[in-house]
C-alpha cells in the first residue's frame, strides 16, 4: 500500500456535505412510496387514569380518513405487544414495559391511545378531535418524592413504584468514612431534559402483502436489534423485514430505540397493506421522544485533611418517568457506577433507586451517567478543597488516576454486572494541557472579582467517556466494476459524519483514494448482522471491522491473482487501484465481485477523557452568568478526521451548556407537561454560545482495539455540568453559594445570592466542616 | 402540527376586508404577517373559518414622519421601522424597541397591527405604545376611531378591538427635542419574549426631571405605567440614589406574576435592577452596578 | 374557498400548484413542489429549518400560507447553487465544517444568503445576531460563523448582488 495513513488524521471535507448543501438530502420525510398514508398519534392528555373507552366513530366517518386502530385493534388483552428492554436489563424491569399503545392505563401525557391514518395528514389532525377518549383520573406521581412514597401506584400488579435498587461497591466505604479526616454531605439535582434532534422522528413502512415483506424507512442507531425486535412484535420472519436507514437529523441517544410508534407505523401498513408514513411533530416530539437526566442525589465524601479522596456514598433517585424503555436503565446505571470518573477514589457505596412517575418515559442522552456524575462530584470536590482550604488545582492533581495506576476496575454492580476497568491514559498531562491552554496562572487573579458589576470565576473539571461498545461489528468490502470498494458496515449513521470517517479508514487500510470508497451504513440490506451507533462505538466498532474485513479482502486478492499473475501471493503488491504480480499487473476492476464479510469481535470497552475548563462572569442582580471562556482537551487515542470530531466537541459542549442554563422540561403537580413548545423548552442560540477552544489529542492508542481509537463525541458535554456550576461558586464564593442544581437559570443563580445574603445576615448558621 | 380547516380570502380594499369580517359573525381573523397567528393555528389554539388576508388591501403599509408626530400603518413590518432612518429622531423609543423583537425572518413578516392586536403582554410594541400614549386607528363596519393605547390595551391577548374592527394605523404623538428615553429587556436568549422590560423616557426642565414615564412590561396581564416611579423622578434631579430610590418605589408597587421562565419575586427584582440601569443610561450617568 | 390555485416562480422557474387553503408554504414546497431540500424542525415559527426567500426577504416558510406566496418569488436551497456548482456560501459550509447531520442547514443558507446579499460587510455579531433565528443541534454554531465570515467575499464581488454569489 503506497500511502498508509494518508487519510486518517486528515481533516478531510465530509463525503456527506454536497447533498446536503444543495437541499438533496434524503430524510425520511422526503420519501414518497406510491400510496402514501399517513399517521397520527393520538395521545393521552392526562398524566395518569383507567381508559374506559375509545369512542373512534366520527374520526373513522371523517372523509379522508382509512382507519383508526386502538389496542382492540392491536391484540386482545395481554396480547399488546410490550417495548422490550434492550440494554442493561434487569429482571424487574420486566413488569414496567410499556404496551405500544395504551391498554387499560394511560400513565403520561403523551402516552398513544389510538392511530389515525388517513390521506392526508391534516386530514387526520381533523380526526383527531373527534375522538372521544374517556379516562378516569388517578392520582398523578407527578415526582420522585411521591413515587418512593409508594402512596399511589402507575403498575399495581408491581407493588411499587421502585422498579430496583442498584448498588455499587468497591472497598468499604463505610469504614473510610468512619476513619476520614473530613467528611461533607450535600443534595443535588439535575433537571429534566431532552436530546431534541433537530429532526423530529419518522417511519415509513411499506408493506407488500402479496411477499409478506415489510420494509420500514427511517431506522437508525440500533436497526439490526429493532429489526429483530419488531419482526417479532409484529409476528413476522426476521427475513421478511428489513430496516432501512436514510439520512438522519441527529439523534444523540434517543433516535432510534423501539417507541410505540416504530410498532404502530408498521402495524397499520400491515393492516392496511398499504405505505404508511408517520412524522413526529416538534410537539408531540416534547411528550413522546426520550426524556433524561433527571437525577436527585444525596451523596456524601470523605477526605484526608491533605485532600485525597478517600470514599464516596449516598443515595441517587432515578426519575425514569411512567416505563422502563429500551435503554432506560443505562443512564442510572452508569450513574452509580462511574462516579469516581477519572479520580482514585477506593471506596464506592452508592445506591441507585429506579422510580416510576406519569411522567414521559427517560432513556439516554448523550454522555448519559456521565454528565450527571461529573456534576456530583465535581462540585463535592470544590466544596471539600474549599472546606479544606486547599486550591482545586491541587485538589484534583492529588485524586487524578496516574499513568501507572492503570488500567483500573470501576465498582461492581452488586448482582448485576461485573466491574469494568479503565484503559489507558496520561490523565495528569491532559489536565495540565488544560490548564495552560486556558491560561489557568494568568486567570487564577480573576476568582471570585467583582469588575464592572459582574464577579469572575473559574474552575477545571475531568472526566472519562466511556466508548466502543462491545460485543462486535460487521463489515463487508466488495470491489465494484469501476475499480473502487463498496464497504457495507453495521454501524449507523446520526449526522456525525460517520461515511466520511469510516470511508477514510477504509481508503487507507485498501491503499485507495477517497473517491474509490462507496460506504453505505445502517440498512439491515447490508450485513448480516450489525450493533448499530450507541455508545460512542460506530468509528470504533464500524472501523475496526472495516480494518479486519480490509485484511481479508487484500489477503483474497493476493491469492487471486498471484493465481492469475504468477508468483506466491505474498508477492502480489497492491498500491493505488493496481494489483501488480510477478508477471504483470491489473487494475483492481478486474476482480470486480470479489467480497468478503467479517466480523470484528470486542469484549472491552474505550475511555477516552479530557479536562475542561470555564470562565464565568456573574451578574449578582440578574443572576445572569455569562461563559467567556471554555477550553475542552481531550485524548481519543487516535483522531481519524480532526475536523469532524471538532466539530463534534464543539457542539457537545455547547449542547452542555443548554443542559446547564436552559433546557428544562417542566411539569406541574398534576403531570402536565407545561413546555410543549420550542418557544418554552429552551435549547442554545448562536448569541449563547461563548468563545470555545477544543483540542482533541491522540496521545496513546487504544490497545483495545486494532483502529487504537477511543470513542468519542460525547466528551464535550461531559464536564459541562461540574465546570460551570464550580465556577459559579467560586466567582461568588463572598457569598457562600452552593450551586447543586441545575439548570443554573437566572431566577436561580439570583434566589441562591439571595439566600446567601440572608444567611450572611444572620451569623448562627450551621456550616459543616472537619468532622 | 397542520393548522385546521378554514376559507381563505384576499380582499383588496379595506371596506372589503371589513365586510367579509363583519359578515362571518365574528369567526372570521384577519391575517397580517402571520407570525403570532400561524403558531397559534399549528397548535390549533384558533380556529376561524375565515381567514382574511390584509396583504392587498392599499393604504395600510406606510410609515409618515411630520409634525403631528408618526403614523405607522398596520402592515407595516418590523424590518420596515428598522430601515426607516427617520424614526431615531421621530420616535427614538420605537427605534430602540424594536430591534429586541423576534428574529431576522420574523421580523421580514411581523406587522405592528398584528402585533397590537395580538396584545402579548411581554410585547416590545404595545409597551412602546403605553408609553407614548400611542392612539390606534381602527375601522369598522360603523366607521373609524381611535384609541388610546391605555384603553385599547386590555388584558392577555385581549384589546378594545371590536371583533369586526380592523387596525388601519397607530399613531406617535411628536418627540421634543432634548427628551430622554431608555428601553431594555431582559429575555432566556436573545430574540426571545421578555421575561421583563422597561420602556420610558423623561425630560429636563432645568435639572430636573419632568414628565417622567415609566413603563414595563413582561411582569402582567398588560404592559403597565409605574407611577410609584415617575413620582419619584419628576421634579428631582437625576442621580444614581434618585434612580435606585425610584426602581424600589415602581418594584414595591407591582405584582408580577410566576410562569415557567421566572417566578414573581425574581421578576420584580429584576424590574428594579432594570429600571435603575436603563434610568442611569438615558440619563448619561454611569449605572452604579 | 379551501384549496387553490396558485402561481409562483419558485427558483426562477413559473410553477402553479394547487393547495389546500390551509397548507402551509413549507408543506407546499416539500409535498405539491417535490422540493424537500426545505425542512420543517418546528411547524411553530421557532427554529428557522424551513426559511425561505421570498420576494428576496429571508421568512419562515412554516409562518406562512402556500396562498399568501401566490404571485411571489420564492427561492429555496435547491436554488443557491448554480449549473451543479455549489455557491461560494455553501461551498464554505463545507469547507468549514458547518454542518453535521444537516437537517438546519438549508434553513440557515437560504437566511444567510439573504443577509450577505442585504450586507456583505456584516461583522460576527451581526450574523451570530441573524443566525439566532436558526437552530442547530449539532455544530454548536461556531463553525457557521466561521464559514459565513469566509464566504463574505463573493457577495462583495464588484457586480454584486444575490445573482453574483450563486
Ligand atoms: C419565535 C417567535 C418569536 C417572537 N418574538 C417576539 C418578540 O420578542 N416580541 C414581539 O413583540 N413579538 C414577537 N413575536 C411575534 C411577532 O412579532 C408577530 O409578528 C406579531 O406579534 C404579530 O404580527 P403579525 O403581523 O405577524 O400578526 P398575525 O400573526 O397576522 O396576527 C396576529 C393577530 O392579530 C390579528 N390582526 C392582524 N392584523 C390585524 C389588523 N390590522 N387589525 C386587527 N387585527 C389584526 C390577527 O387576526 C391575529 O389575531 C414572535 C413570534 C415568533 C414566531
Ligand atoms: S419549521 Fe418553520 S420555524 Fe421551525
Ligand atoms: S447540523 Fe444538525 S442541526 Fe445543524
Amino acid at each position: 500500500m503506497s500511502r498508509p495513513n494518508a487519510w486518517i488524521g486528515s481533516p478531510v471535507p465530509r463525503v456527506e456535505d454536497e447533498r446536503l448543501v444543495t437541499g438533496r438530502g434524503r430524510f425520511v420525510g422526503d420519501l414518497v412510496p406510491e400510496r402514501l398514508l399517513h399517521a397520527v398519534m393520538l395521545r393521552s392528555p392526562q398524566a395518569h387514569g383507567s381508559l374506559r373507552s375509545i369512542d373512534a366513530g366520527a374520526a373513522r366517518d371523517l372523509p379522508g380518513v382509512v382507519a383508526v386502530f386502538t389496542a382492540a385493534d392491536v391484540g386482545a388483552a395481554g396480547a399488546v405487544p410490550l417495548i422490550p428492554q434492550r440494554q442493561h436489563a434487569l429482571p424487574e424491569g420486566e413488569a414496567y414495559r410499556q404496551p405500544v399503545i395504551a391498554v387499560d392505563k394511560v400513565r403520561y401525557v403523551g402516552e398513544p391511545v389510538a392511530v389515525v391514518i388517513a390521506e392526508d395528514p391534516a386530514i387526520a389532525e381533523d380526526a383527531l378531535e373527534l375522538i372521544e377518549v374517556d379516562i378516569d383520573p388517578l392520582p398523578p406521581v407527578a415526582d420522585h418524592v411521591a413515587a418512593d412514597s409508594d402512596a399511589a401506584l402507575l403498575f399495581e400488579a408491581a407493588g411499587s413504584n421502585r422498579i430496583a435498587v442498584l448498588r455499587a461497591r468497591a472497598g468499604d466505604a463505610d469504614a473510610a468514612f468512619a476513619a476520614a479526616d473530613y467528611t461533607r454531605r450535600a443534595q443535588f439535582g439535575i433537571q429534566r431534559h431532552t436530546a431534541l434532534p433537530m429532526e423530529p422522528r419518522g417511519l415509513c413502512a411499506t408493506f407488500d402483502p402479496a411477499s409478506g415483506r415489510l420494509v420500514l424507512y427511517g431506522a437508525t442507531k440500533v436497526p439490526y436489534y429493532n429489526r429483530r425486535a419488531l419482526a417479532g412484535m409484529l409476528g413476522l420472519d426476521i427475513a421478511a423485514v428489513d430496516l432501512i436507514e436514510v439520512d438522519v437529523g441527529g439523534g444523540f441517544g434517543a433516535r432510534g430505540e423501539i417507541y410505540p410508534e416504530d410498532f404502530l407505523v408498521p402495524f397499520a401498513a400491515m393492516r392496511l397493506g398499504a405505505a404508511v408514513r408517520w412524522i413526529e411533530d416538534r410537539r408531540e416530539h416534547l411528550s413522546a421522544c426520550n426524556h433524561a437526566r433527571e437525577f436527585h442525589a444525596d451523596l456524601e465524601i470523605a477526605c484526608r485533611r491533605d485532600g485525597t479522596v478517600l470514599a464516596l456514598r449516598g443515595r441517587v433517585d432515578a426519575d425514569l418517568g411512567a416505563y422502563a424503555r429500551t435503554n432506560g436503565f443505562t443512564p442510572p446505571r452508569n450513574v452509580v457506577q462511574f462516579m469516581p470518573g477519572p479520580y482514585r477514589i477506593d471506596h464506592v457505596a452508592i445506591d441507585g433507586h429506579l422510580l416510576v412517575t406519569n411522567k414521559t418515559p427517560a432513556g439516554t442522552y448523550r454522555g448519559p451517567g456521565r454528565f450527571e456524575t461529573s456534576f456530583f462530584c465535581e462540585r463535592l470536590f470544590d466544596m471539600a478543597a474549599h472546606d479544606l482550604g486547599i486550591d482545586p488545582v491541587a485538589f484534583r492533581r492529588r485524586n487524578l488516576l496516574r499513568k501507572d495506576e492503570l488500567p483500573r476496575p470501576f465498582p461492581g454492580i452488586v448482582g448485576v454486572d461485573a466491574a469494568t476497568e479503565l484503559d489507558n491514559g496520561d490523565y495528569a498531562f491532559v489536565f495540565q494541557r488544560c490548564l495552560d491552554d486556558f491560561g489557568w496562572t494568568e486567570k487564577a487573579a480573576l476568582q471570585g472579582r467583582l469588575i464592572d458589576g459582574r464577579y469572575h470565576g473559574i474552575a477545571v473539571a475531568s472526566f472519562i467517556e466511556g466508548g466502543g461498545g462491545a460485543p462486535r461489528e460487521n463489515a463487508r468490502i466488495t470491489v465494484e466494476a469501476d475499480g473502487g470498494v463498496a464497504v457495507d458496515v453495521g454501524s449507523s449513521a446520526i449526522g456525525q459524519g460517520l461515511a466520511t470517517v469510516l470511508s477514510q479508514i477504509a481508503a487507507d487500510a485498501l491503499g485507495l483514494p477517497m473517491s474509490a470508497v462507496t460506504l453505505r451504513h445502517g440498512s439491515t440490506t447490508l450485513v448480516t448482522e450489525g450493533f448499530g451507533s450507541n455508545h460512542s462505538r460506530s468509528t470504533v466498532m464500524g472501523g475496526s471491522a472495516i480494518l479486519v474485513a480490509a485484511e481479508a479482502l487484500l489477503a483474497e486478492l493476493r491469492t487471486v491473482a498471484a493465481a492469475e499473475l504468477g508468483g506466491a501471493a505474498t508477492d502480489v503488491r497492491i498500491a493505488d487501484g493496481v494489483v501488480h504480480g510477478a508477471a504483470g499487473q491489473r487494475p483492481l476492476s478486474a476482480f470486480a465481485g470479489l467480497s468478503v464479510e467479517r466480523t470484528y469481535h470486542n469484549t472491552k470497552y474505550t475511555y477516552s477523557y479530557g479536562t475542561h475548563a470555564a470562565h464565568v462572569a456573574v451578574d449578582p442582580r440578574t443572576g445572569h452568568v455569562e461563559v467567556i471562556d471554555y477550553v475542552t482537551v481531550e485524548d481519543v487515542g487516535r483522531v481519524i478526521n480532526p475536523a469532524t470530531l471538532h466539530g463534534q466537541v464543539i457542539g457537545a459542549v455547547v449542547q452542555g451548556l443548554g443542559s446547564v442554563f436552559l433546557e428544562h422540561l417542566v411539569y406541574d403537580e398534576t403531570g402536565q407537561l407545561l413546555t410543549g413548545s420550542l418557544a418554552d423548552y429552551l435549547v442554545p442560540t448562536a448569541t449563547d454560545v461563548p468563545r470555545i477552544r477544543g483540542v482533541s489529542l491522540g496521545l496513546e492508542r487504544c490497545p483495545n482495539n486494532p483502529l487504537g481509537a477511543k470513542g468519542a463525541g460525547e466528551g464535550g458535554l461531559i464536564a459541562t455540568g461540574g465546570v460551570i456550576a464550580n465556577a459559579v461558586a467560586a466567582a461568588l464564593r463572598s457569598f457562600g453559594v452552593e450551586p447543586n442544581h441545575l439548570p443554573l437559570s437566572p431566577p436561580r443563580v439570583w434566589r441562591l445570592i439571595q439566600e446567601a445574603r440572608r444567611r450572611q445576615a444572620t451569623p448562627h448558621e450551621t456550616g459543616q466542616g472537619a468532622a | 402540527m397542520k393548522p385546521p380547516p378554514f376559507d381563505y380570502a384576499c380582499p383588496t380594499s379595506l371596506a372589503e376586508a371589513i365586510d367579509l369580517i363583519a359578515r362571518h359573525d365574528g369567526d372570521a381573523k384577519p391575517i397580517a404577517g402571520g407570525q403570532s397567528l400561524m403558531p397559534m393555528l399549528a397548535f390549533r389554539l384558533a380556529a376561524p373559518t375565515l381567514l382574511v388576508d390584509l396583504r392587498r388591501v392599499p393604504g395600510l403599509d406606510g410609515i409618515t414622519v411630520d409634525d403631528d408626530g408618526v403614523m405607522l400603518g398596520a402592515r407595516v413590518r418590523w424590518c420596515d421601522i428598522e430601515a426607516d432612518a427617520r424614526l431615531a429622531a421621530a420616535c427614538p423609543l420605537l427605534a430602540a424597541a424594536i430591534p429586541h423583537v423576534a428574529h431576522y425572518q420574523i421580523r421580514n413578516r411581523g406587522t405592528v397591527g398584528g402585533s397590537l392586536a395580538h396584545a402579548d403582554p411581554a410585547a416590545e410594541l404595545p409597551a412602546v405604545a403605553l408609553a407614548c400614549a400611542a392612539e390606534i386607528v381602527a375601522q369598522g363596519p360603523e366607521g373609524r376611531r381611535t384609541i388610546a393605547a391605555d384603553d385599547f390595551l386590555v388584558g392577555p391577548l385581549t384589546t378594545a378591538l371590536e371583533p369586526t374592527e380592523l387596525i388601519v394605523a397607530v399613531r406617535f404623538p411628536p418627540w421634543p427635542a432634548g427628551r430622554h428615553h431608555g428601553f431594555a429587556e431582559f429575555s432566556r436568549r436573545k430574540g426571545d419574549f421578555a421575561i421583563v422590560g422597561v420602556a420610558l423616557f423623561f425630560d429636563d426642565a432645568d435639572g430636573a426631571i419632568a414628565g417622567a414615564t415609566v413603563v414595563a412590561f413582561g411582569i402582567g396581564d398588560r404592559p403597565q405605567r409605574l407611577a410609584a416611579a415617575e413620582e419619584v423622578l419628576n421634579g428631582a434631579a437625576p442621580s444614581a440614589e434618585l434612580f435606585a430610590r425610584a426602581a424600589a418605589a415602581a418594584a414595591d408597587s407591582v405584582e408580577p406574576q410566576t410562569d415557567i421562565h421566572a417566578d414573581g419575586d425574581y421578576r420584580r427584582a429584576l424590574l428594579a435592577t432594570l429600571l435603575e440601569r436603563t434610568l442611569a443610561q438615558s440619563a448619561g450617568l454611569a449605572s452604579a452596578s | 374557498m379551501t384549496t387553490a390555485r396558485i402561481t409562483l416562480t419558485i427558483n426562477g422557474t413559473a410553477t402553479t400548484l394547487d393547495v389546500p387553503v390551509r397548507m402551509t408554504l413549507a408543506d407546499a414546497l416539500r409535498e405539491k413542489a417535490r422540493l424537500t431540500g426545505t425542512h420543517v424542525a418546528c411547524e411553530h415559527g421557532v427554529c428557522g429549518a424551513c426559511t425561505v426567500l421570498v420576494d428576496g426577504l429571508a421568512v419562515r416558510s412554516c409562518l406562512m400560507l402556500a396562498v399568501q406566496a401566490d404571485g411571489a418569488a420564492v427561492t429555496t436551497v435547491e436554488g443557491l447553487a448554480r449549473d451543479g456548482a455549489l455557491s461560494p456560501l455553501q461551498a464554505a459550509f463545507r469547507d468549514h465544517h458547518a454542518l453535521q447531520c444537516g437537517f438546519c442547514t438549508p434553513g440557515i443558507l437560504t437566511t444567510m444568503h439573504a443577509l450577505l446579499t442585504a450586507e456583505p460587510d456584516a461583522d460576527e455579531a451581526r450574523i451570530r445576531d441573524v443566525l439566532s433565528g436558526n437552530l442547530c443541534r449539532c455544530t454548536g454554531y461556531l463553525p457557521i460563523v466561521e464559514a459565513v465570515l469566509a464566504a463574505r467575499d463573493a457577495y462583495r464581488a464588484p457586480d454584486g448582488g444575490p445573482e453574483a454569489a450563486r
